[in-house]
């Protein structure tokens, strides 16, 4: 156990030994020729995936394949918040069984993952916002869920420097989910991986599936950069390039990828000690343990695989930071970076059964992928185990958008960019 | 990203809304099925050329054709829906 494992002993041991004594955390395998199952997509889904099919479903000849290396997608290019406050039914359970594998995660991999409970508050800034949170509230509680209404002066209390008369958007209060927080999002990648590793699962980097071949309506493998790797069970964990590997088995998503970028500033002495979300527009805000203010808002609104935003967005989601904190005019910007949204088109993820049998899907992820990793990948587990959805994510069918039974969180129809 | 109007030149994107693929076609039945679902719902969502919708409504008030490539943020062509002779162009 010595090596991958980093208590203050073994640290301060390899301070004075030029640090060579480590080990990488994870093996690089060669892929094999044929697996139990495989798991196409090595972010934080895709290992949490192949983590709880080694643990709590005994399948450990199963593979992780990833095209690029582990943490070079989604996982790491997040806000890093986690949270259960939802509304709907269908969501509810799913995002709260997130949250408590959360709150058990760094004991249950022995990995620090620096998770943070500081709070989640989303304000409010009229009368008619608060009857929404209200309910929203409700909805949590009656699910026991915490849920805790605050008013304007609950705000200030724990924010003081909002813009509490701004002309347009004054804050009436807020709803404040205190188990929400923060979780350091690439520790949350490496320590699936090691995880997985070590119970016998083999990650595969630089391995990009190039084809998924199907016989006689049932999936037998996929055809990768490296060979085919045969499987009677591929699970599909691709985030914004969900379209495209599900079109190499022939399936067309209800699902268009967009660019969402984050941002960081430069470092500051303690200023947010939770995460706040603003209610007049699409925007969210904490601070990392390094400084630095980490917020992010709304996608650019067109489709884009490119990694990579546009000047615009940049310069709507500072004037929404400006809008809510006048205090951070002055402040730098040190770094912004961009990811692929899978948006579904009701906001709504899917992880359910394909027409392919033994081919399965874990997609839709909009812009809040992260805070459901764990409890993705629980259930993703157990679909490919047991070839019947988790309760938990029973509502994610993929046929909801035939049947009507739709998960529009926030109401607004099948258009992306209003999610 | 700057678009090209074939009526204002070139412009910055955050004057125009986006309208997603453009060669989606309104299905003729009113019985909700496969055709609605296809068309409401699910999308080729390509990675490389794509066709699109773009309003351009900071502008000259018209929706665009746009061909771009959705890698590389890269626009190959531009050209107005509607001709600029007809009716619904002097209108707007």
């Amino acid at each position: 156990m010595s090596g991958d494992c980093f208590s203050i002993f073994t640290l301060l041991r390899q301070a004075w030994t030029g640090q060579g004594g480590l080990k990488p955390m994870w093996r690089e395998p060669e892929p094999k020729s044929a697996y139990d199952a495989v798991i196409v997509g090595g972010g934080g889904h895709g290992l949490a995936t192949a983590y709880y099919l080694a643990k709590e479903h005994g399948m450990s000849n199963i593979a992780v394949l990833e095209k690029g290396w582990i943490g070079s997608g989604n996982v790491g290019r997040n806000t890093t918040i986690v949270r259960s406050n939802y509304l709907l039914p269908g969501n509810i359970p799913f995002y709260e069984h997130s949250l408590k594998l959360w709150e058990g995660l760094e004991q249950e991999i022995n990995y620090n993952a620096m998770v943070s409970q500081r709070g989640v508050i989303n304000l409010f800034h009229s009368d008619a916002q608060r009857d929404d949170h209200v309910r929203r509230g409700n909805a949590m509680r009656l699910h026991g869920v915490d849920a805790v209404l605050l008013d304007r002066e609950g705000v200030r209390q724990r924010a003081p420097f909002l813009d509490f008369d701004h002309a347009r958007f004054p804050i009436h209060g807020g709803l404040l989910q205190p188990r929400g927080g923060t979780v350091r999002h690439d520790a949350v990648a490496w320590g699936y991986a090691r995880a997985a590793d070590r119970r016998g699962v083999d990650i595969v980097q630089n391995c990009a599936v190039t084809g998924i071949r199907v016989e006689a309506g049932r999936v037998i493998g996929v055809e990768t950069s490296r060979g085919l790797i045969r499987a009677p069970r591929v699970g599909l964990a691709c985030a914004g390039n969900s379209s495209r590997v599900a079109a190499m088995a022939g399936l067309r998503l209800p699902i268009e990828s967009h660019v969402l970028t984050a941002f960081v500033s430069e470092a500051l002495k303690p200023l947010i000690n939770t995460v706040i979300t603003f209610g007049a527009g699409h925007f969210y805000i904490s601070q990392s343990d390094k400084g630095g203010l980490v917020f992010g808002a709304s996608i650019d609104g067109y489709n884009s695989y490119a990694q990579r935003g546009n000047l615009p967005t940049i310069e709507d989601s500072c004037e929404e930071a400006m809008a809510l904190i006048p205090a951070l005019g002055r402040l730098r910007l040190l770094r912004h970076w961009s990811g692929i949204m899978d948006m579904s088109m009701d906001g709504s993820p899917i992880i359910d059964r394909t027409p392919i049998a033994g081919l399965y899907l874990n997609a839709g992820w909009c812009i809040g992928g992260f805070k459901a990793t764990p409890a993705s990948g629980w259930c993703f587990a157990h679909l490919i185990a047991r070839d019947t959805p988790h309760p938990v994510a029973a509502a994610y069918r993929l046929d909801r958008f035939a049947t009507g039974h739709l998960l529009d969180e926030a109401g607004t129809g099948a258009d992306v960019t209003m999610h | 990203m700057r678009i090209p109007c074939p009526h204002c030149g070139d412009r910055s994107h955050d004057e125009f809304s986006y309208g997603g693929a453009a060669d989606r076609r309104r299905p003729t039945t009113a019985d909700f099925g496969p055709e609605w679902l296809d068309y409401v719902y699910l999308r080729d969502n390509p990675a490389g050329l794509h066709r699109e919708l773009w309003y351009h409504g900071s502008g000259c008030r018209c929706w665009l054709i746009v061909e771009r490539n959705t890698l590389s943020h890269a626009i190959t062509a531009v050209h107005a829906v509607l001709p600029a002779s007809s009716p619904a162009m002097e209108d707007a």
